[in-house]
C-alpha cells in the first residue's frame, strides 16, 4: 500500500554512490549520421522537386520510365522519412542517449553495423524505386528482401540501445530516453506486421492481406510511422536539444510524463482517419477520427511544453539561429497537430480528402517540424563536436528565412488548390449536374499553384544547400573531437532504494520497454482483429472473381508504374462522386486485391469504375500520349509499355502465391495461366486492331488494358450486390 | 487462412465499457503519480540535460 502513502515519484534513488569513473562519448557515429542526413536530405528534397515540377510539366520526366511521377514520388517520400529525418533522428539520438545515460553506447560495432546497414537500405531503395520494385504501399513501397534488412539493422539498433540502457550511470531516465524506447518498439512491431508479404521473386511479393483488412493494416502503420517515426524521436530529441540550447530546464517535466503516456497510447488508434467514407467498416472509421480528436491534448501539451522553455529566454530567439529553428519546428508542430485532428472529421475530411489539402498539411510538419528541428540540432551540434564557433550566424539566418518562405510558399498555394479543387468536384448545377464534369478542368484551375509551390520547395532547398556551406566551413574551421570524456559515479544496482512505482519504472529499462509495448499494441488489436475475424465486417459479393492471369500481370505493371500515386480506386458515397464516377466501392469488392490499391490522393480521377468505360482504344492512344485524348493532361506518357513485353514466366509463381494467401484459383490453374494469358491478350489485339491499332499481343500495354478495363466491373454482374 | 471464422462476437457491447474504464483509470492513475511526485526528483530530471558541458 505504500503506493498510495509515498510520494510515487521519487528522487531517493538518484544519487548511484558507485566509484567516480571516467569513460569518452563517441562523436564519430553522431558525425557520420551527420554527414549522410544532409547528402540524403539534399538528393531526397531534389526528388521532390523533380516531382513538383512534373505536375505542371510533364515532360520533366525525360520520357524515362526511372523518372516519372509514380517512381519518383515514392522515392521522394522514402528518402526524406528514412533517409534524411531517419539518419538526423539517429544522430540526435546517438549524442543525446550516451550523454543522458552517462555512458558510451554499447558496442561501436554495432553503432556502425547500424550505420553501414541502414545506408544499404537507403542505397537499395535509390536503386529499386525507380526500377519499378514496389510493394505500392505508401512509405512501406521497398520489395521484402529490404524489408527483411531493416528488421535485422532495426534489431541491432535495438540491442544496441538497450545494452546502453543496461550499462548506463544515471540510475532514472529521461523523458527522451522514453520517447526513444517507444519509437524502437512501435516501429517494430508496425513494420513486422504491414510487411507481411508473400514473395513470388526476389524482387516481387504479395501483402497476405486483402482490400480492405490490408488497407487498415496499411493505414494503421502509414499513421503510425507518422507517428512513431516522424513524432516521437523527433520529441526525444526536443526534449533534450531545446532545453540545452536554450539553457533552461524544460517548462514542465510533470507535463513531459503525461505527455509521453498519453501520446503514445492515443496515437496508435488514429490510424483508420485516413479512411473516412471508404469501405471501412463504419465502427472503425469513428474510432480512428474520436481517438484523432483527443490526441489534440497530448500534443499541444508537448508543445506548449517545448515553447514555454523559453519563458523568460525569448530575448535570445532573436540572436540565436539554433532557438529560432526550434520555435518555428514546435509551432509548425503544433500546427500540424491540430489541423490533423481537424482533418480527421468526417465533414472537413470528405472536402480534404484526395485533395493538396493533405500534402499541404503533411509538409508543414515535415518541413516544419522535422526539417527544422534537424536544422537547429545540427547548428547546434557541429559546432560543438567541431569545439568552434558556427562559421556564420548571418548564413544561417538567411537559411533560417529562405526556409521558413519556402514552407509558407509551399504551403498555402496547395491548401488553396485542395479547396479549390474539391470544391470544383462537389459543385452542381441548378438543373443538378456537375458543374464540372471534365476532371481536367480542375486539375488545369489549379496548375498555378503547383508552380509557386514548386518555387517554395526550391526556396527551402536553397537554404539548405546553404546549411551544407555553412557547416562544411564550421567543421573546417574547428578540429573535431571523436572522443569526449566525461566521468561519473558508477551506478549501484544493488542499492535498495525506498523510490516508488514510477521512478521504479525509470530504474527498470525492460519493464518500461515491455509497458510502452503494452500501450501500443492495445490500440492496433482492437482495431485489427475484429475486421480480420468477423464476417459481417466484409460482405461478400458473390460475383466478385479472382483477376485473370493477364489482368494480374496488368496489375502489377500498375503497381509498378506507381498509378496509385494519382488515382484512387475508391469511390466515395457522395453525390458528387457517384455521378462523376459511378457506383460506391463496396468492401466485398476488395477481397482479391492483394495489395489494396485504395490510393489516397486525386491528381488524376478515381478509377474504380474505369473498366468497360472507354473502349481498349481510347487506353491505349491515353498511355501513349495522354493529351490525345484529354487535352491539357498532365499525366506522363509511358512509350515503355508499347515496346516492353510483359512476363510470363512468373504467372505460375504469381498464381500460386495468390492462391496460398487465399484467392480460390483451382489447383493446376497455374500450368493453364499462360495459355489463358494469350487467348486474352489475342481478343483485346484484335479489340486494338479493329480500331486500326497494330500491337504485338504480347506487349505491356495489353495487359495494363486488360486490367482497366476489369477494374470494378465485377459487381455489374450482380445487381443484388448494390442493394 | 485463419479468416472469417466467426460471424459476430457476443455481447459486443461489453468491449467499449472494458475500453472505457481501462482507459481513465489509466489516466486517473497517472495524473495522480505525477500530481504526487517528489519536488526533488522532478527537479533532478529536469536538469538531467544540463549536466554535462
Amino acid at each position: 500500500m505504500r503506493l498510495f502513502t509515498k510520494p510515487l515519484l521519487s528522487s531517493d534513488s538518484s544519487d548511484s554512490a558507485g566509484a567516480l569513473e571516467g569513460f569518452y562519448y563517441d562523436n564519430k557515429i553522431v558525425k557520420a549520421f551527420i554527414i549522410v542526413t544532409v547528402i540524403f536530405g539534399v538528393v531526397g528534397m531534389l526528388a521532390g522537386l523533380t516531382a513538383a515540377l512534373q505536375l505542371f510539366w510533364p515532360a520533366a520526366n525525360m520520357d524515362l520510365p526511372y523518372t516519372t511521377f509514380g517512381r519518383i514520388r515514392p522515392l521522394h517520400t522514402n528518402a526524406i522519412i528514412f533517409a534524411f529525418v531517419g539518419n538526423g533522428m539517429f544522430a540526435g539520438v546517438y549524442y543525446s542517449t550516451q550523454r543522458l545515460l552517462k555512458a558510451p553506447m554499447f558496442s561501436p560495432i554495432l553503432s556502425w553495423i547500424h550505420f553501414w546497414g541502414w545506408q544499404t537500405v537507403i542505397l537499395s531503395a535509390a536503386i529499386t524505386l525507380p526500377l519499378g520494385f514496389t510493394t505500392s504501399k505508401e512509405y512501406a513501397e521497398l520489395e521484402w528482401p529490404i524489408d527483411i534488412l531493416i528488421t535485422l539493422v532495426w534489431v541491432v539498433f535495438a540491442i544496441n540501445f538497450i545494452g546502453t540502457l543496461i550499462k548506463r550511470r544515471e540510475r532514472h531516465m529521461y523523458v527522451a530516453i522514453w520517447f526513444y524506447i517507444a519509437t524502437i518498439v512501435t516501429i517494430a512491431m508496425l513494420h513486422i506486421v504491414n510487411s507481411l508479404e508473400i514473395p513470388v521473386t526476389f524482387f516481387k511479393s504479395y501483402s497476405i492481406y486483402a482490400g480492405v483488412q490490408d488497407a487498415l493494416v496499411q493505414w494503421w502503420y502509414g499513421h503510425n510511422a507518422v507517428a512513431f517515426f516522424l513524432t516521437t524521436p523527433i520529441l526525444g530529441l526536443m526534449y533534450y536539444f531545446l532545453p540545452k540550447a536554450a539553457n533552461r530546464p524544460v517548462y514542465s517535466y510533470k507535463l513531459s510524463i503525461i505527455h509521453f503516456w498519453s501520446l503514445i497510447f492515443l496515437y496508435i488508434w488514429a490510424g483508420p482517419h485516413h479512411l473516412l467514407y471508404t469501405s471501412l467498416p463504419d465502427w472503425a472509421q469513428s474510432l480512428g477520427t474520436v481517438f484523432s480528436i483527443m490526441l489534440i491534448a497530448p500534443s499541444w501539451g508537448g508543445m506548449l511544453n517545448g515553447l514555454l522553455t523559453l519563458r523568460g529566454a525569448w530575448d535570445r530567439v532573436r540572436e540565436n539561429p539554433v532557438l529560432k529553428f526550434f520555435v518555428v519546428a514546435v509551432t509548425a508542430y503544433g500546427m500540424s497537430t491540430f489541423e490533423g485532428p481537424m482533418l480527421s472529421l468526417k465533414n472537413v475530411n470528405a472536402i480534404s480528402h484526395y485533395t493538396d489539402w493533405t500534402i499541404a498539411h503533411v509538409h508543414i510538419g515535415g518541413l516544419g517540424w522535422n526539417g527544422f528541428m534537424t536544422f537547429g540540432m545540427f547548428y547546434y551540434l557541429v559546432p560543438k563536436m567541431w569545439r568552434t564557433n558556427l562559421y556564420s550566424v548571418k548564413l544561417a539566418n538567411m537559411h533560417f528565412w529562405l526556409g521558413t518562405l519556402g514552407i509558407i510558399f509551399y504551403a498555402l498555394p496547395l491548401y488553396w488548390a485542395g479547396f479549390t479543387q474539391s470544391l470544383m468536384w462537389k459543385e452542381f448545377t441548378k438543373d443538378g449536374f456537375l458543374a464540372y464534369p471534365n476532371f481536367l478542368e480542375t486539375v488545369t484551375q489549379i496548375l498555378p499553384m503547383y508552380m509557386a509551390r514548386a518555387f517554395g520547395g526550391s526556396l527551402y532547398l536553397t537554404g539548405t544547400l546553404i546549411m551544407v556551406y555553412n557547416l562544411l566551413k564550421t567543421a573546417g574551421s574547428g578540429e573535431f573531437l571523436a572522443h569526449e570524456y566525461d566521468e561519473a559515479p558508477a551506478l549501484n544496482k544493488k542499492l535498495k532504494i525506498a523510490g516508488t512505482f514510477h521512478s521504479l519504472l525509470e530504474r527498470k529499462p525492460v519493464v518500461f520497454t515491455v509497458l510502452a509495448f503494452i500501450a501500443v499494441f492495445v490500440g492496433g488489436a482492437v482495431e485489427f482483429l475484429p475486421t480480420w475475424l468477423i464476417e459481417s465486417n466484409i460482405p461478400t459479393i458473390a460475383s466478385v472473381k479472382p483477376y485473370t492471369p493477364l489482368e494480374l500481370e496488368g496489375r502489377d505493371i500498375y503497381i509498378r508504374e506507381g498509378c496509385n500515386n494519382c488515382h484512387s480506386q475508391m469511390i466515395r458515397p457522395f453525390r458528387s462522386e457517384t455521378e462523376r464516377y459511378g457506383e460506391y466501392s463496396k468492401s466485398g469488392e476488395f477481397v482479391y486485391d492483394h495489395p489494396f490499391l485504395w490510393g489516397s490522393k486525386r491528381t488524376g480521377p478515381d478509377l474504380h469504375r474505369e473498366g468497360g468505360k472507354y473502349p481498349d482504344s481510347w487506353h491505349y492512344n491515353h498511355m501513349l500520349d495522354p493529351t490525345s485524348m484529354s487535352p491539357g493532361s498532365i499525366m506522363p506518357s509511358y512509350p515503355w509499355l508499347f515496346d516492353d513485353s510483359y512476363n510470363t514466366t512468373d504467372i505460375p509463381a504469381k498464381i500460386n502465391a495468390m492462391r496460398t494467401i487465399g484467392v480460390p484459383y483451382e489447383e493446376g490453374y497455374e500450368n493453364e495461366a499462360v495459355a489463358d494469358m494469350e487467348k486474352q491478350a489475342e481478343s483485346i489485339a484484335n479489340n486494338l486492331a479493329e480500331a486500326k491499332i497494330k500491337v504485338g499481343k504480347d506487349k505491356e500495354i495489353i495487359a495494363l488494358i486488360s486490367y482497366l478495363q476489369r477494374v470494378g466491373t465485377d459487381i455489374k454482374n450482380d445487381q443484388t450486390a448494390l442493394k | 487462412m485463419i479468416r472469417n471464422s466467426r460471424a459476430s462476437i457476443s455481447d459486443v457491447a461489453i468491449y467499449p465499457i472494458i475500453s472505457l474504464v481501462i482507459f481513465v483509470s489509466f489516466f486517473v492513475l497517472l495524473g495522480y503519480l505525477v500530481f504526487k511526485a517528489d519536488k526533488k526528483y522532478i527537479k533532478h530530471m529536469e536538469e538531467l540535460p544540463l549536466q554535462e558541458d
